[in-house]
């Protein structure tokens, strides 16, 4: 079917803007990826990817309760005799046990600190879903939201695409280790004003992407009393809650709520199982707001990204089951602590420092002593040598809106041990400036891939199947993706 | 614990205070009546019947038939690998084997008659979030997409609330079988255009929800070209395309492409869902399929908002890739419904009730015209409230699916046990019988 310049005339504002975000530099180090993905032993010299902030590290858990709970999925044997009332269960209220065992969830991760209300719990489609819906929801196209910087990539999309709302930014800096200050949010309010755009409200991430901080309580309180002030509306995307390794510990903002005056009209929290528990393909989102009326709105909303019966009732089964949530959660934060520490103490044996973290699938790492100048252009060009030289996918901190150029995030999480220890011989080697030629990189990544072979070692990515020589090599693609073929995961057809 | 402190109301957006979310209609009063008292078998046998909606519960036991014979479909846990790639997939293409499997079935319910590409084939989380999607890529707040009344209400959501677009009506009435005619095309577009709305598509059920009869081929040939001569798109929704009674009747607008050799196919885009057809409404498998390489496009980075749970993709691409499963569901899905409808056809004739002739779907399209004391609205709202509370059926009325006649009712019937059915057409025949005595 030809495409001509007159349909493009044929399509909508919103189909032929450039909102949706996948025009930017940022995917260059996806298909610098895409084009030579690592494998430990196909393609040693391949680039590692380490944009991805996915969590695979606890599946072996995972895997292990589905294999001993079998009625919690409606197509087995055990599970057969729920499938019909499961599959044509549409209702945009959700299963009542789904919402109670993710509620229950929730305060967990929060340190049971606060009891969340399963009424509250509204379904989306992904986080991705539940920021769109709430930004519906609370602002009208034109409006704006403060958004602190640096701050997830995809809000760009998420937040403004079909809504047709803007993003402020405002600029926190490393000097206070990138905290959110009173004075910043008031300046950046200000400016807006007098600039007649609408601020409708604040969304911040807690835990932050990319930082991997988690916000302190005074801070939290900030801007709660800062939102009250100004009548307009707290979004607080907690998706990393579960992800916190080390204290200080996750405060949510339901939790600050609770002895403040404040207007509770204006606070909403989105949440998702995609970070915490590594099931970023089941698509749960959740809005819970403090706002009856947001509430009834959303869930209204919510007739356009449900999530599917089947995963509803798998997770109301898995999440309410006390022991295996309290495990996963403990062992959860012990891997997680674990890589991390490998990670930043390596990089710190190069001089390669880290932003003091404690949370979050990734790290935000200093690069600035090795910037030629202190501009975005340098940080660009440092970027493209760290994907085509030392072939690893890692995100710049332009592409978070990073006022400061020359950080960087780095996901951890998404790769095995082995890999962890290649990607730190690469930045170690780029850092040291080792002058190695051609030929002997050649030889060590050979004997690399002859260790590997030897140890047989069990991957995270789970089975040689996924090795599969038929196959092209694994690689994960987010929504975010413009690489246009599909990934290699299959269904086992 | 926090202090209550009197705050002014504090501000939500236009979307949010509208009440274009339809949740008002009357369409949905009824609902709440049934949910209020609902009826069963043995526990509630005076409870309101649920006519009002349009799920297929006929064809059940041939799926969990299948999950009995293929557990591995679904099972992840038994010594293979596949959950945590699972699990991770988020990736807004869709798993290939499912897109392949839906390209499969899509043309399995069109007897071959036409082809589908798998990379064509957009995903998202049912045809509700489709339909929205499309709208958003086809037209601007502000503009107009012309639909054939009567129309299944959520479109009164679906395509206006949060993209801010404009239905306006295409009248069909049934002194022709309620059929599109290019006059009446031709006066919603002038209609239109004198309320300063630019058109920018036309957007059918085929087949008609709530006529529950397929669009003729002729009326497909023309309305394909109007769509082609006002260059605006046509949108088809398909969802009940293998709810047909007869493999036969049922024409797609991917045929008449197929005759034409693909001329104009840019402006053409198919939603279909697994909601009706297979019964499977909370599973939320939607599907675009847009011969507009842009469209494809920007409907796939669209959907990132509402994508497939990978876990349903799974194990439907298992199910509807077995052949063999397939077209045996198709052919017995048919004939049961088939069946339903004679049921209920002969039912109402009997209570002196005609309906439209209909050859597809989940409901019939029943003519109260009758029994109206004025051809107006509110009557046949009065009406409907008597057959709510008195009969204790909770059927549809025409208003609520935007017909211009007064007197016609959507009455469902593929979402009850047959005995259930029997019931209901017994409370109909005694209230007709009541009326006659009156």
């Amino acid at each position: 079917m030809e495409f001509t310049r007159k349909n493009r005339q044929l399509l909508s504002r919103i189909a032929t803007n450039d909102r949706h975000g996948e025009n930017s530099h940022y995917f260059d180090g996806w298909k610098a990826y895409d084009s030579n993905p690592f494998h430990p032993i196909h393609n040693p010299d391949g680039v590692i990817q380490m944009g991805l902030a996915e969590n695979p590290l606890c599946f072996d858990l995972i895997e292990k309760w589905i294999r001993e709970n079998p009625d919690a999925s409606i197509c087995t044997a055990e599970g057969l005799d729920k499938f019909k009332d499961i599959a044509i269960y549409q209702d945009y209220h959700g299963l009542r046990e789904f919402r109670e065992a993710v509620a229950k969830f929730m305060g967990r991760v929060g340190g049971n600190r606060v009891t969340f209300d399963p009424n509250r719990i509204v379904m989306s489609g992904g986080a991705t879903g539940a920021n769109e819906t709430a930004i519906f929801c609370l602002a009208d196209p034109g409006d704006a939201f403060l958004v602190p910087s640096p701050y997830y990539a995809g809000f760009t999309r998420d937040l403004r695409w079909r809504t047709g709302v803007e993003i402020v930014p405002v600029h926190c800096k490393s000097s206070n280790n990138f905290r959110i200050t009173r004075a910043a949010l008031e300046e950046a309010y200000e400016k807006a004003q007098r600039s007649n755009i609408n601020i409708k409200g604040v969304i911040i991430t807690n835990p932050s992407n990319p930082l991997g901080t988690v916000l302190d309580k005074e801070t939290m309180r900030s801007l709660v009393s800062f939102v009250t002030d100004k009548k307009i509306h707290l979004v607080s995307d907690e998706i990393y809650a579960a992800t916190v390794f080390s204290s200080p510990r996750f405060i949510s903002v339901a939790e600050v709520m609770q002895d403040m005056d404040c207007n509770r009209d204006l606070i909403h929290i989105v949440y998702s199982l995609s970070k915490d528990m590594g099931f970023p393909g089941f698509r749960v989102g959740i809005v819970y707001s403090f706002n009856d009326d947001v509430t009834n709105c959303a869930r209204k909303m919510s007739s356009f990204g449900l999530v599917s019966s089947q995963t509803q009732f798998l997770l109301a089964s898995m999440l309410s089951d006390d022991e295996f949530v309290g495990n996963f959660l403990r062992e959860s934060s012990k891997r997680l602590a674990k890589r991390h520490h490998v990670f930043t103490k390596g990089l710190e044996e190069v001089g390669i420092s880290t932003i003091k973290s404690n949370a979050g699938l990734f790290f935000w790492m200093d690069m600035r002593p090795l910037l030629k100048e202190q501009t975005t252009k340098a940080e660009t060009e440092l970027w493209r040598v760290i994907i085509n030289k030392v072939k690893l996918n890692v995100s710049p901190g332009s592409s978070f809106l990073c006022s400061e150029p020359g950080w960087f995030r780095v996901c951890f999480a998404n790769m095995d041990d082995k890999t962890v220890e290649v990607a730190l011989d690469r930045i170690r080697e780029f850092v040291l400036q080792g002058k190695e030629e051609n030929n002997h990189e050649a030889d060590k990544s050979q004997a690399r891939a002859q260790r590997w072979r030897k140890q047989n070692l069990r991957l995270s990515f789970s089975s040689s199947r996924l090795y599969d020589e038929s196959l092209m090599s694994p690689h994960m693609i987010s929504p975010h993706s413009p690489i246009p073929h599909s990934p290699l995961v299959r269904a086992r057809t | 614990m926090a202090i209550e402190i009197e705050q002014p109301r504090v501000g939500l957006s236009k979307v949010a205070v509208s009440k274009t979310h339809g949740e008002d209609s009357p369409y949905f009063a009824g609902w709440k009546a049934y949910d209020e008292n609902p009826y069963h078998e043995t526990s509630n046998q005076s409870g309101v019947i649920q006519m009002g909606l349009a799920e297929n519960q006929v064809s059940f036991d041939l799926l969990e038939k299948y999950l009995e014979e293929h557990s591995e479909a679904s099972s992840w846990g038994k010594g293979t690998p596949g959950f945590r790639e699972n699990a991770l997939f988020q990736d807004y293409h869709g798993l290939k084997s499912f897109r392949q499997a839906m390209a499969s079935f899509m043309e399995q319910i069109r007897g071959g008659r036409a082809k589908f590409d798998p990379d064509r084939i957009v995903l998202t989380a049912g045809a509700t979030a489709a339909n929205e999607l499309l709208t958003f890529i086809l037209a601007d707040p502000g503009d107009a997409l012309l639909i054939p009344t009567p129309y299944y209400p959520g479109f009164d959501r679906d395509l206006r609330w949060r993209t801010g677009v404009n239905i306006v009506p295409i009248h069909c009435d049934s002194s022709n079988n309620f059929q599109i005619t290019p006059e009446a095309m031709e006066a919603a577009y002038q209609s239109a255009e004198s309320m300063n709305l630019k058109v920018r598509g036309i957007l059918i059920t085929n087949p008609s929800n709530p006529l529950g009869a397929t669009i003729q081929r002729s009326a497909l040939e023309q309305i394909l070209d109007f769509a082609v001569n006002k260059n605006i798109h046509l949108v088809s929704d398909e969802i009940y395309s293998g709810s047909t009674f007869s493999s036969s009747e049922f024409i797609s607008i991917a045929e008449i492409l197929e005759t034409r050799g693909y001329k104009d196919a840019e402006r053409v885009h198919i939603v279909y869902s697994l909601s009706k057809d297979l019964g499977l409404p909370g599973f939320r498998v939607g599907t675009i399929y847009s011969y507009n390489d842009q469209v494809v496009t920007t409907a796939r980075r669209m959907s990132s908002f509402t994508l497939i749970s990978s876990q349903t993709q799974h194990l439907l691409a298992c199910m509807l890739s077995n052949k063999e499963f397939s077209e045996n569901y198709i052919k017995t899905n048919r004939e049961r419904l088939s069946k339903r409808y004679d049921m209920i056809i002969k039912g109402l004739k009997k209570a002196g009730i005609e309906c439209l002739k209909g050859n597809a779907g989940l409901f019939c399209w029943m003519n109260l015209s009758p029994l109206l004391e004025k051809p107006t609205r509110e009557s046949e709202l009065a009406l409907w409230k008597v057959i709510l509370n008195e009969v204790k059926l909770n059927i549809s009325p025409g208003s609520s699916c935007h017909c211009s006649e007064p007197g016609w009712f959507r009455v469902c019937f593929a979402n009850m046990s047959e005995q259930t059915l029997e019931i209901a057409l017994e409370r109909i025949h005694k209230f007709m019988e009541q009326r006659k005595r009156n």
